[in-house]
C-alpha cells in the first residue's frame, strides 16, 4: 500500500477529474447555484452537503447530464460535457429512489446499462456476476425488485450504476430510504467498495455525520454557494464560518468583540459581568471587531471547582442533563441567562454521576479549542 | 354460513342476470321459428306432464347452427365484426395512447382538468354524438365544408355511410376507454425511471420502448380488452355511420330479430357471438388476475 496520505487537493500538479468553473443554474427568477467554481479529484469520495434546497442536487444533476448550467462550464478529465446528453456520459447515477425496474429481474437491472453498450454475451455475463458478488446480491440474481428488501434493493441500485464502470459515480441521498443500524454498516460497505473499485464517488447528502463518515472531502453548501470545502476533520476543527461550525455537529456560539492581545491571541468580551474570554486563532482581527467564538461542546471541561490553571472559566448551573448512553450533555446556564453545551464522556456508572439539576458547576476550555469567527 | 351467503349474493346475481337469459336465448336458438307469438316453436308445455317434457326437448335440434355455415353471410359478418374491432381498438390505442401520455406528463394541476375532458362527452347520450357526426361526416356536412372552403378538396369526401366513418365513429365513442387504463398505468409510473434509463445509456426513444412501454402494459391490455369487446358486437355504430357495405354482426343480429322475424337464426347468432366474445374476455380476466399477483 502506498503510505502518503491520499490529499490530491493540496498537490498543485494534479489534475482535477472534475471541474466546476463559475457554474450558475437558475430555474426562472431562482437561483439554485450561484457562480460556483469547485475541483473534485479522480478516487474522491466527495460529499455535497447542506440542508434541503441548498441546490446539491442541482450539482449532481449537472453532472449527470438531466440539467445544464446556465451559465459556466463543467469539465470531465478536461472535456467540457455540457453539450454532452446523459445516455453518452461516462457518469452513472445511484438515485434516491433507486429507480429499479420493476419489470426486470435484479439481474436484468444490473445487465441493463451493459447492454445497451452491446457488451458481448459472455463478458456481460461475467461482469453482471462480478457486480452480484460485489454487492453480495448472488442468490436473489432472479428475483424482481419488490420481492427482496429495502437494504438489497439499495445495493442493486449501487451494483446496476458500477456496473458500466463509469469514472464518476453519483449517489443521491443513497442511505436516506435505510433505518440507522443498517445504515451505518452501509456506510462501511460503501467505502469499501469506493476503495475496491477505485471509482470517484460523489454523494449528496444532508446528513452531516454520514458525509463526516464517508467523504475524503466535504463540501458544506448554502443556498447555491459553496460555503467550505475540507477534509471532515478541518470541517469540524476549523469551520469558516458560523454557518459551518451550527451545520457540522453541535456547537456552542459565543458573540463579543475582539481585542488583540499578543501574538495571535484575542481577549474577547462577550457579556456584561461576565469575565472576558482568551482565545488564539490564526486570522487576524481589528481591535473591537464583532466576533463569533464557536466551542464544541466535548472540549467544555465541566467541574465543581474552579479549575486553577484554566485561562476560560465561567460558572453557572446544570439546567438540563441530555443522557445519551455513551456521551451526557450538560446544559448549563450562566447567570446572564446564556446556555452553555457541555459533554463528557460517560466514563462512570450513571448512578456515580458527579453532576445534577441545579448543581453550580465550572465550565472551561482552553485557548486553542475555540475557533474565533469573523463577522 | 355468513361466508356461503356471502359469496352466494354475487352468484345468484350472475345466475339471474346473466346465466338465465343466456339459456333462454340458447333455448331458442335450438327451436324452429313460427308464425305465432312467441315466433318459434316449441314452447315448454307444463300441464302435459312428463311426456310433454320429453317431446319439448325432442324437437329441439342445432339446424339454425347448421345454417349458419351454409349461408356465407354470417360467418362473413363474424369475420368482418372482428376484423373492424381490430383495426379500430388499434386506431384507438395509436390516438389514446399519446393523449394518455401528455396527460400523465401533464402539471399535476392540470391533470383533473384533462381527465374532466376525456369524460366529458359522455354526459351527452351517446346515440346524439353519433349522430352528430353524421351532420359532420355527410357531403354536406361540416367537414366537407369546412375542406372545401380551405381549398384542400374540390369535390366533396364521401365519408358517411363507409367503413371510414364507422372507424371514426368507434375510435370516438371508446376512446376515453383507451385513455383512462392507460393514464392511470402511465401516472403511477415514477419519473426517475426513464432518467435512470438514460443515465444507463438509453436515447429518449430507448428508455420509451425499454421501460415506459413495457410499464404501461397491464394500461394497454386493459384499454384494447375494454374497446374491443363492446366493438365486436357494436351495432349502432355502422348501422347509423355505416353503409350497405359495412358487414357486422350486431347489424345482422338485430336484422334477424326485428326485419326477418327469425328469432332463432337470431338467437343462434347471439350464442356465436358470445362464445367468440368469451375467448378474449377470459384472456382479459386472466391478465387482470396475473397483475394483481403481480403487484403484491
Amino acid at each position: 500500500m502506498n503510505s502518503t496520505v491520499f490529499a490530491p487537493w493540496d498537490d498543485p500538479q494534479a489534475k482535477p477529474l472534475i471541474q466546476f468553473r463559475n457554474v450558475s443554474k437558475r430555474f426562472g427568477a431562482f437561483t439554485a447555484i450561484d457562480n460556483l467554481s469547485l475541483d473534485i479529484y479522480e478516487r474522491e469520495f466527495f460529499a455535497l452537503l447542506g440542508p434541503s434546497g441548498c441546490g446539491k442536487t442541482t450539482m449532481m444533476r449537472m453532472l449527470a447530464g438531466f440539467e445544464t448550467p446556465t451559465e459556466g462550464h463543467i469539465l470531465l478529465s478536461g472535456q467540457d460535457i455540457d453539450p454532452i446528453p446523459p445516455n453518452k456520459r461516462a457518469v452513472n447515477m445511484m438515485f434516491q429512489s433507486y429507480a429499479l425496474f420493476p419489470h426486470l429481474s435484479i439481474w436484468e437491472n444490473i445487465a441493463f446499462g451493459l447492454r445497451r453498450d452491446r457488451m458481448p454475451k459472455a463478458e456481460l455475463e461475467a461482469r453482471v456476476e462480478e457486480m452480484l458478488r460485489l454487492t453480495r446480491l448472488e442468490q436473489f440474481a432472479r428475483r424482481k425488485p419488490h420481492q427482496i428488501s429495502g437494504g438489497q434493493r439499495q445495493r442493486v441500485a449501487l451494483a446496476r450504476s458500477l456496473a458500466k464502470a463509469p469514472k464518476l459515480l453519483l449517489l443521491d441521498e443513497p442511505l436516506g430510504a435505510l433505518d440507522k443500524k443498517l445504515r451505518q454498516d452501509t456506510q462501511f460497505e460503501l467505502m469499501d467498495i469506493q476503495e475496491k473499485t477505485g471509482t470517484t464517488f460523489v454523494i449528496v447528502t444532508h446528513d452531516q455525520e454520514e458525509a463526516m463518515t464517508v467523504a475524503s472531502r466535504v463540501a458544506v453548501m448554502d443556498q447555491g454557494k459553496l460555503m467550505q470545502v475540507a477534509t471532515p476533520d478541518r470541517i469540524y476543527e476549523t469551520p469558516n464560518s458560523v454557518y459551518v461550525a451550527d451545520f457540522i455537529g453541535d456547537v456552542n456560539i459565543i458573540e463579543g468583540r475582539a481585542t488583540a492581545q499578543g501574538d495571535e491571541s484575542y481577549r474577547i468580551d462577550w457579556a456584561e459581568g461576565q469575565p472576558p474570554l482568551t482565545a488564539s486563532s490564526p486570522t487576524s482581527l481589528s481591535n473591537g471587531q464583532g466576533c463569533h467564538l464557536a466551542i464544541r461542546p466535548e472540549k467544555v471541561t465541566i467541574s465543581a471547582e474552579r479549575p486553577a490553571e484554566a485561562i476560560n472559566a465561567i460558572q453557572g448551573k446544570v439546567h438540563d442533563i441530555a443522557y445519551l448512553g455513551n456521551l451526557s450533555t450538560y446544559h448549563v446556564e450562566l447567570a446572564n441567562g446564556t446556555i452553555i453545551k457541555a459533554q463528557t464522556a460517560n466514563t462512570r456508572r450513571i448512578s456515580r454521576r458527579s453532576f445534577t439539576w441545579e448543581d453550580p458547576v465550572w465550565l472551561s476550555w482552553t485557548a486553542t479549542a475555540a475557533v474565533l469567527l469573523e463577522n | 354460513m355468513r361466508r356461503a351467503v356471502l359469496i352466494a349474493i354475487p352468484y345468484v346475481w350472475l345466475l339471474a342476470l346473466f346465466l338465465v337469459p343466456f339459456l333462454i336465448v340458447l333455448k331458442i336458438s335450438l327451436s324452429d321459428t313460427a308464425l305465432a307469438i312467441p315466433p318459434y316453436t316449441p314452447t315448454l308445455d307444463l300441464s302435459a306432464g312428463w311426456a310433454g317434457i320429453r317431446e319439448f326437448f325432442g324437437q329441439l335440434d342445432l339446424e339454425n347452427f347448421v345454417w349458419l355455415t351454409e349461408d356465407d353471410l354470417y360467418w362473413k359478418a363474424y369475420l368482418s365484426s372482428v376484423k373492424i374491432a381490430l383495426i379500430s381498438t388499434l386506431l384507438t390505442l395509436l390516438v389514446g395512447y399519446p393523449i394518455a401520455y401528455a396527460m400523465a406528463r401533464a402539471p399535476e394541476e392540470w391533470r383533473p382538468t384533462l381527465m374532466m375532458l376525456v369524460i366529458l362527452p359522455f354526459w351527452t347520450s351517446f346515440l346524439i354524438r353519433v349522430y352528430a357526426w353524421m351532420g359532420i361526416l355527410s357531403n354536406e356536412g361540416y367537414l366537407n365544408q369546412l375542406l372545401l372552403w380551405t381549398g384542400i378538396i374540390s369535390t366533396p369526401l364521401t365519408i358517411l355511410n363507409t367503413n371510414t366513418a364507422v372507424y371514426i365513429g368507434i375510435v370516438y365513442t371508446y376512446l376515453p376507454f383507451m385513455i383512462l387504463p392507460i393514464y392511470s398505468a402511465l401516472e403511477r409510473m415514477d419519473g426517475s425511471l426513464i432518467e435512470a434509463a438514460e443515465d444507463l445509456g438509453c436515447s429518449r426513444l430507448q428508455a420509451f420502448w425499454l421501460i415506459t412501454i413495457p410499464l404501461s402494459r397491464p394500461g394497454i391490455i386493459a384499454g384494447c380488452f375494454l374497446v374491443m369487446i363492446p366493438v365486436i358486437g357494436e351495432f349502432v355504430i355502422p348501422s347509423l355511420l355505416g353503409g350497405s357495405g359495412t358487414l357486422m354482426i350486431g347489424k345482422v343480429l338485430w336484422e334477424e330479430f326485428f326485419s326477418n322475424r327469425d328469432w332463432p337464426v337470431a338467437s343462434a347468432v347471439a350464442v356465436i357471438l358470445l362464445l367468440i366474445l368469451v375467448i378474449p374476455i377470459v384472456l382479459f380476466q386472466r391478465n387482470q388476475q396475473k397483475q394483481a399477483e403481480a403487484d403484491q
